[in-house]
This record gives structure tokens, C-alpha cells and sequence, in this order.
């Protein structure tokens, strides 16, 4: 019961640095250099159990593709691809866990888990950081807590995340009374995959915005909260929703296209999948995982098909790849 | 009006913005609301969180003079943290801790961690902020009537106070 009709996935990243060295926006190479070598053997040779399963990655030897491609999938942001020296990369090989060094922090540990876990993410998270404090020396203060770059994530360091996918509520215009209203309980709620306030897909990450003052576990709390009641809103709106013959109409239809189209642009194919996704969710179409559709919006974005394709796509290569993609994966189930 | 960054052109750009449920107010001329990231009024105001505080170090009571403490591990001067909304390093929250509690307060409506603390932090810090986690905790409980929890809760707080 994590709530997957409504919620996509959680992330929880804690930002560290090392007492003695500057922060990376005032750091030489040689220093990244060697922040990079210390955290990147305190992973790998710290004793934790996942320790074998990390790999090393430097920034500098990956192509633009391969680059992007570990931004569509949320593993880094987009700000660590810009060339600077020392940024390296540890990620599990499930891809659950990634550790960004010399980002905007020396550290930024990162947990990705599907559905609603908050509690499992950060005790993953917990145990990592715990790891690192034995072999490094980081940078805390004992009233303003672990000391960041930017004071928006002094104290705990802490931000976790929650994505979701909230079709109905955008339907019915609801998203900014609703992200104004959590504003004021100190999360934020903003569009992922691509600019604006109503995103093609209905895609929504949900966030604590305050770090300092309060701890771990109450702002996880609290965001946990918020996100089952932003989840049992969008569930009751969808009921009408779906009830509508044009909503039923409109699903049916993003289907057909996406089984059958031979060329599609990555925002039509994110507004038919959001489209599907509703439709599987609330068992307008029966028996497509959700999980497959989710697999399907993050593969079919554009870094993220070429980097797959090991080699340069033209954005109509890109359309046909795509469209072949889904066409492939929905073929499995009739409607 | 004047700009509030430069105080020599006309402000024309009225910038609000609600930091954490707190309305800050600032009045710009078009080339520092564009230096800033404002040049644009459908800009995604929270992705460039740092020019945004770069301002907010420079507005008010928290008037940047050009001062030469610089700090001694990083060579950084409060003008320059204000200036790029970056701390330069882990000695600047101690070199410029007052003229930093400002902002931090207004960021984050608090002034002291609670939660973790990390292996070099104080003994007594760390029984503080486990102390401090216990009680939200406690009061978590008792709102959603788990007695039992908030018993078990109440007792372990009290064998940490007794420690301090």
C-alpha cells in the first residue's frame, strides 16, 4: 500500500562537506581533486554493505548523452553536467542511490525508491552518511547543524521529495491555490519534466523547503502527511473524472495512438502517457502496470533514448525510436 | 524610487517573494532585475534560489559596505557571500555568524538545528538535539493518542535530561 496510482516516487538527499576544505564555489582543482579521491574512497573502501555495488564514474569522461541521460532519470541535476573539475559520480547499480561529489556541496547523497518510502529512503540514506562521518570530517556546527554552500539547506541538510502524478487536480485547476496553501507549511509543490505550472504529464514534486529547526524525522513526517492527503484529493477528483465519457474517450484514444503511431514527439507521448497512466490507475484500461508506463516516460526521454542507443539520434530518429519503444511495449496488452 | 541593489537607477521591477510563508518586498531598475534572474517575469523564480538570496543578504538593515574582514580560512568577505549568495566555507558561519543569523531566520524561521549531529558535534549537543527530536516526537504521539509510544517517549527524555 504505497500508493502508486498517485504517487511515483520518493527522493531524499542529504548535502555534506569536509571541515577542511572550502566550499566547492571556492574551491582550486586540486582541492576538488582530492575532496573527490576522499569521498570516493571513504564510499568505497567504508565497510558498508553496498560498498562493492558502487561505481565510479568521472563527469568529465561521460558524453553529453550519457550525461543527460542521468538527469531525465533524476539521478544527478542538471547543474552537475556544466564542466568543472573533481565532479564525480558513485551509483548503486540499481540506480537506487547516487552520490554527486563537488555539486553545490562536496557530498550530495541522493536515495531514490519507488512509490511512497520515505522512512526506508532515509534510513538508507542515514546508515550512508553515518558511514562517511567515521572516515571524513565534516562540517557541522553545533547550532546551525551540517554546514552548507547556500543557508537553504543549513540543519539537517535534508530534502526529501515526493513525485506524483496529479492529472485531475491540474484538470480541475487546482494546483496553484493547493502549492500556495503548502507554502505556508514549509513544502513546496512544483512541475517536473518541463517549465510552467501545468506540466504535460501532471507530474508534481512535492518537497520540504526547511532544513534548520527541525528534524529529520518531523519533516518527513509531515511531508508523508501532506502527500497521502494530496494523494486522497487527487483519488476523489479522479473519481468523477473518469466517470466523464470524454475522459474515458481521451484515454482510449492516447492508447490507440501510442500502440499504433509510428512517429511521436516526446510531448505528445508525455501527455498520452499521463493520459494512460490515468486510465491504468483507475482501471479504465485494465491491466497495464503502472510501473511499465512509468519505465515508459523515463526511457522515451530524449538524452535518455540515445544514451540507450549508444549513438547520436536526429529529433526525427528520436521520434521513431520512441514511437517503436511504446509501440513494442503496449503491444503485450489489448484493451 | 531608486533600485535597492545599485541605488542609482529608477526602480521599474517590483520583485515579492514569499521565502517560508514570509513576504520579502524589493524594487529593482531593469538591469539589476535582469543581473538577478528577474529579467524574465515568467523566470522560475526558486530554480535560481542563490541570486535571490544574493539580494536578499543586500536589502535593508543588511546594507553590504565595503569592509575588509575577510575569513581566514577562504579569504572570503561578507560582500562576497552576499554578492553570489554562496558561503565560501565551513569558517565563514563562524567569521560572519551574526550578519548571516538574518537571512537564516528569514530562510528558515529558525536559528538551531535539531536532528542529527554529526561525530565531531559536542556530547552535549547531541544528547540536545536527540532530546529536542524525542520531544517533537512526544508531541506527535500524544496528538494522535498513542500512549504508549508517548510513556516510552516521556521516559527515555528524561534519561537524556538527566545526562545534561
Amino acid at each position: 500500500m504505497n500508493n502508486r496510482e498517485v504517487i511515483i516516487s520518493t527522493r531524499l538527499r542529504l548535502a555534506r562537506n569536509l571541515k577542511n576544505y572550502p566550499f566547492p564555489c571556492r574551491m582550486t582543482p586540486e582541492q576538488a581533486q582530492q575532496v573527490a579521491k576522499k569521498v570516493k574512497e571513504a564510499v568505497l573502501d567504508g565497510g558498508s554493505v553496498l560498498a562493492n555495488r558502487f561505481k565510479y564514474i568521472d563527469m568529465a569522461e561521460l558524453t553529453q548523452e550519457q550525461a543527460v541521460s542521468l538527469v531525465e532519470k533524476h539521478l544527478i541535476s542538471p547543474e552537475f553536467i556544466s564542466e568543472a573539475p573533481g565532479r564525480g559520480l558513485l551509483l548503486l547499480d540499481d540506480e537506487t542511490v547516487s552520490i554527486m561529489i563537488n555539486e553545490e556541496d562536496h557530498i550530495r547523497l541522493q536515495v531514490i525508491m519507488d512509490g511512497l518510502d520515505l522512512n526506508k529512503a532515509y534510513d538508507i540514506a542515514n546508515k550512508l552518511d553515518t558511514m562517511l562521518d567515521e572516515t571524513l570530517s565534516l562540517a557541522f556546527n553545533d547550532k546551525l547543524g551540517y554546514l552548507t554552500q547556500c543557508p537553504t539547506n543549513l540543519g539537517t541538510g535534508m530534502r526529501a521529495s515526493v513525485m506524483m502524478h496529479l492529472p485531475a487536480l491540474q484538470e480541475a485547476h487546482a494546483m496553484g491555490r493547493i502549492a500556495e496553501n503548502l507554502s505556508k507549511l514549509g513544502l513546496t509543490l512544483r512541475g517536473t519534466y518541463g517549465e510552467g505550472s501545468e506540466p504535460k504529464c501532471a507530474m508534481y514534486q512535492l518537497s520540504n523547503q526547511v532544513t534548520l529547526g527541525i528534524s529529520e524525522q518531523t519533516a518527513i513526517d509531515n511531508l508523508k502527511n501532506i502527500a497521502l492527503q494530496l494523494s486522497s484529493q487527487e483519488k476523489s477528483s479522479r473519481e468523477s473524472l473518469v466517470q466523464n465519457i470524454k475522459t474515458r474517450d481521451a484515454i482510449s484514444r492516447s492508447f490507440g495512438i501510442l500502440r499504433y503511431a509510428r512517429l511521436i514527439s516526446n510531448d505528445e507521448s508525455m501527455r498520452l502517457l499521463s493520459n494512460l497512466r490515468l486510465g491504468a490507475a483507475e482501471g479504465v484500461i485494465k491491466k497495464i502496470p503502472l510501473e511499465e508506463i512509468d519505465k515508459l516516460i523515463r526511457e522515451t526521454q530524449p538524452a535518455t533514448l540515445m544514451s540507450n542507443a549508444g549513438k547520436r539520434l536526429t529529433p526525427a530518429e528520436r521520434d521513431s525510436a520512441r514511437a517503436e519503444m511504446i509501440s513494442k511495449a503496449l503491444s503485450k496488452y489489448a484493451v | 524610487m531608486l533600485c535597492q541593489s545599485c541605488q542609482k537607477k529608477q526602480a521599474t521591477t517590483h520583485i515579492k517573494s514569499v521565502v517560508n510563508g514570509e513576504v520579502t518586498e524589493y524594487n529593482l531598475c531593469p538591469e539589476c532585475a535582469k543581473k538577478m534572474g528577474y529579467g524574465n517575469i515568467f523566470a522560475d523564480f526558486s530554480t535560481d534560489f542563490s541570486s535571490l538570496l544574493g539580494s536578499i543578504f543586500g536589502v535593508g538593515q543588511q546594507q553590504v559596505l565595503p569592509d575588509a574582514k575577510r575569513c581566514p580560512e577562504c579569504g572570503s568577505t561578507f560582500a562576497d557571500i552576499a554578492r553570489n549568495g554562496k558561503v565560501g566555507c565551513a569558517s565563514c558561519y563562524d567569521v560572519f555568524y551574526d550578519r548571516l543569523l538574518p537571512t537564516i531566520r528569514r530562510i528558515h524561521g529558525n536559528t538551531e538545528h535539531i536532528g542529527k549531529a554529526a561525530s565531531s558535534a559536542d556530547e552535549s549537543v547531541r544528547i540536545k538535539n536527540e532530546a529536542e527530536e524525542l520531544k517533537q516526537q512526544l508531541q506527535q504521539a500524544i496528538d494522535e493518542q498513542e500512549f504508549e509510544k508517548a510513556a516510552q517517549l516521556r521516559d527515555r527524555i528524561k534519561e537524556l535530561e538527566g545526562k545534561q
